[in-house]
C-alpha cells in the first residue's frame, strides 16, 4: 500500500472551498434580497438594509461557524495525535461537555451579566478541567478504549448536572439561555462576540501548533517517542493546554456541537501520509467548511422552528463515528 | 561514547527489580544483555537510560548521570529501540524512519539535507530501498523490525541499546538484525542488545551480560559467560558448546 501525501493541494483547495461557503452564507437566507443588493454590501458598496444583513447577521455568523468548527477539528486532530486514537474528539471525550457545564453555571446564577469575558473563561476552565483529568488518567490506562469510556463518563456527569440545573431553572428565560448552549448554535452572534474569543483562539492554535512536531514523533509510541528525543510530557501540556483554550473558546460562541472533530480529521488523513501533523491544518479548515455548510442547512431547512446548528452536525456527525468506531475494531483485530 | 550502570538497584511496588547491579558497555562492541524472564533486562536498560528512577547507584551515560540529561540531549548519545513497536497511524516507511533524526530537527520539526541522507544511509543499510512509500501497516513483521532498526540506525548516536529486536522474526530475520548490530559495533558504535535466544547471543556478541533475579552473574566474553553449569543455574537447560558453537538440548 504506497502512502499519499497531497497537503499543499489540499490545503489551498479547503481554503477555496471555506471562501465560497462563508460568501455564499452571506448571500444566501430568509431575508429574500436581489443578489446585486447583497454583493454590493459584502464589498461596502450597498445600501444600509443590506449591509446591516450582510454584516451584522450573515457574516458574523458564517464566521464564528467557520472558527468554531476549525477550532473543534483542530482539537480532534491534536487528540488524536496525542492519544493515537480516531476515536479522540472533545465532544466524545467530554471536553465540550464540560466547557457547556460552567457555560451553563455562568447562566444560571447570571454571572454572565457581570462582565463578557465570564463566559469564555468560565468554559476555557471547564474544558481545561476536562483535558487535563484526560491527559492524568492517559498514560494510567493503557487501553484508549477505556480512556474513551472515562471520557464519555465525564459527558454523562456535566450532562447530568446541566439538566439538574434545567430542572431547577429559576424562569424560562435562563431556561432557553441554557438549552442555547447544549444544543450549539451561531445564530446572532456578532462580530465583537468573536473579537472578545479571538485571544483565545490565538494561543489554543499557537499551543497546538508548538505541539505538532511532537505529535509525529508520538506516533511510535510514547516510550519510543521519548528514545527519539521528545520531551512527552512536554507534547502533552501543550496539547491539553491548546485544546482547553480552543474547546472553551469555540464553546462560548456556539455552546456545544459535537462530531466535527472526528469527521474532519479522519477524511483528511488518507490524503496527508496520514502523519497526524500535517493532519492538523487541513482538517481544521475542513471542520470549518463543514460548520458553515451545517448551519447554512440549519438555517435554510424549511421547518417552523430554525435548526440548531449542534443538532445538524450531530445528526451528520453521529452515524460516522458509529461507522468510523466498528472499522477501527476490524483493523484493531489483526494487529 | 560508555553506558555505565553502576551497583544499581530499582525498587517497584516493593519488589526490587535490580540488586546492585553494575556493568559497562564500551564502545566497538556488541554486547548483549541476557537472562530469564524477569530477571530485569529491560529494567535494567531503562535504568541506564534514566527512565527507570533509581533507588541507589548510578546510570551513567559517557560519565554523565543519565537521568540530568533531557530527553533531546539523550537521544544524541543513545539511539534506543525500545520493545513495544506497534505504530499508530499507516505512515510511510521513509516518515517513520525520519524520525529517528527528531531530536537533531528545528523547533518546527524540520529536517535538512544531512538528515536526509542519514535516512537514506540508514534505509539502505536495513535493506528498505523500495519500501519508502510503502505504509508501514502494510509490511510484514519481519520488514517491520526492519523499519525499526533503520529508525534508531538514523540517529548516528555513537551508542545503540535495542530491546529485544529479533523478537518474533524468523530466524534469517534474526540473523540479518544482528549481522546489522555487529556492523554497527565494528563501525565504533557501543551496542547493548537484549537477547532472548542463547545461540544467537553466543554466535554474534562480543560480551555477554548474565541477569537473574535481578542479579548481574557475570559479564565476559559468550564463552566464559554462557558456561554448562552457569545455564544449568540460571534457565534450568542443559547446554553444550561444541566447536565454537553453543546448542541446547532440553530442560534440566
Amino acid at each position: 500500500m504506497k502512502v499519499q501525501n497531497h497537503t499543499p493541494t489540499l490545503v489551498l483547495t479547503l481554503v477555496a472551498l471555506s471562501v465560497l461557503a462563508i460568501a455564499a452564507s452571506c448571500l444566501i437566507g430568509v431575508t429574500p434580497l436581489p443578489m446585486g443588493r447583497l454583493m454590493a454590501a459584502l464589498v461596502g458598496l450597498g445600501d444600509p438594509q443590506a449591509e446591516l444583513i450582510v454584516w451584522d447577521i450573515r457574516l458574523p455568523r458564517a464566521l464564528a461557524a467557520f472558527v468554531v468548527g476549525m477550532a473543534l477539528a483542530g482539537c480532534g486532530a491534536a487528540l488524536q495525535g496525542l492519544l493515537r486514537n480516531p476515536l479522540a474528539e472533545p465532544g466524545v471525550l467530554g471536553v465540550s461537555a464540560m466547557a457547556s457545564l460552567f457555560a451553563t453555571i455562568t447562566i444560571y446564577w447570571g454571572f454572565v451579566q457581570l462582565s463578557p469575558w465570564i463566559l469564555p473563561l468560565a468554559s476555557i476552565t471547564g474544558a481545561l478541567l476536562a483535558t487535563g483529568l484526560l491527559a492524568l488518567i492517559a498514560p494510567r490506562v493503557q487501553s484508549v478504549v477505556t480512556l474513551v469510556l472515562v471520557g464519555v463518563g465525564i459527558s454523562s456527569l456535566a450532562g447530568a448536572l446541566m439538566s439538574l440545573l434545567l430542572n431547577l431553572a429559576p424562569n424560562p428565560f435562563t431556561l432557553s439561555d441554557m438549552m442555547n448552549w447544549m444544543m450549539g448554535s451561531v445564530a446572532n452572534r456578532s462580530l465583537e462576540d468573536l473579537l472578545l474569543a479571538a485571544p483565545f483562539f490565538i494561543a489554543g492554535a499557537m499551543a497546538i501548533g508548538l505541539a505538532a512536531p511532537g505529535l509525529r514523533a508520538l506516533t511510535l509510541g510514547e516510550e519510543a517517542a521519548s528514545a527519539v528525543g521528545l520531551d512527552v510530557g512536554r507534547s502533552r501540556i501543550w496539547v491539553v493546554l491548546g485544546t482547553g483554550l480552543l474547546t472553551g473558546a469555540a464553546v462560548s460562541v456556539a455552546g456545544a456541537v459535537g462530531f466535527v472533530g472526528i469527521i474532519a480529521p479522519h477524511l483528511v488523513r488518507p490524503l496527508v501520509g496520514h502523519d497526524p501533523a500535517r493532519t492538523l491544518v487541513p482538517a481544521a479548515l475542513l471542520g470549518g467548511f463543514v460548520l458553515v455548510v451545517a448551519d447554512l442547512i440549519a438555517r435554510l431547512a424549511p421547518t417552523g422552528q430554525e435548526l440548531k446548528l449542534g443538532v445538524v452536525a450531530a445528526l451528520i456527525g453521529a452515524p460516522i463515528f458509529i461507522w468510523i468506531a466498528v472499522r477501527r475494531r476490524a483493523l484493531e483485530a489483526d494487529q | 561514547m560508555s553506558l555505565k550502570l553502576h551497583e544499581a538497584s530499582v525498587t517497584m511496588q516493593g519488589a526490587k527489580l535490580l540488586h546492585a547491579v553494575s556493568f559497562e558497555v564500551t564502545p566497538g562492541k556488541l554486547v548483549g544483555l541476557l537472562g530469564p524472564n524477569g530477571a530485569g533486562k529491560t529494567t535494567a536498560v531503562r535504568a541506564l537510560l534514566g527512565l527507570q528512577p533509581l533507588d541507589n547507584g548510578q546510570a551513567l551515560l559517557d560519565g554523565q548521570p543519565s537521568s540530568s540529561l533531557t530527553p533531546k540531549q539523550r537521544a544524541l548519545r543513545v539511539s534506543y529501540l525500545p520493545q513495544a513497536r506497534k505504530l499508530a497511524w499507516p505512515i510511510a516507511v521513509r516518515e517513520a524512519v525520519s524520525l529517528g533524526r527528531f531530536a537533531y530537527g528545528g523547533p518546527m520539526g524540520r529536517l535538512g539535507p544531512a538528515d536526509a541522507a542519514a535516512v537514506d544511509d540508514a534505509l539502505t543499510r536495513c535493506s528498505l530501498i523500495g519500501f519508502e512509500d510503502r505504509s508501514v501497516t502494510s509490511l510484514s513483521g519481519g520488514e517491520l523490525a526492519r523499519v525499526h532498526l533503520a529508525r534508531a540506525l538514523a540517529s548516528q548516536a555513537p551508542a545503540l541499546i535495542a530491546d529485544e529486536p529479533t523478537a518474533a522474526l524468523d530466524p534469517g530475520h534474526s540473523f540479518d538484525v544482528l549481522a546489522t548490530l555487529q556492523a554497527q559495533a565494528r563501525d565504533g558504535q557501543a551496542v547493548l542488545v537484549v537477547l532472548h535466544d542463547l545461540a544467537l547471543a553466543a554466535r554474534f556478541c562480543n560480551e555477554i551480560i548474565l541477569l537473574h533475579h535481578g542479579k548481574l552473574v557475570i559479564q565476559a566474553p559468550p564463552r566464559a559467560a554462557l558456561t554448562t553449569s552457569t545455564l544449568a543455574d540460571v534457565y534450568g537447560v542443559k547446554a553444550t558448546w561444541a566447536d565454537g558453537q553453543l546448542s541446547l538440548s532440553g530442560r534440566i
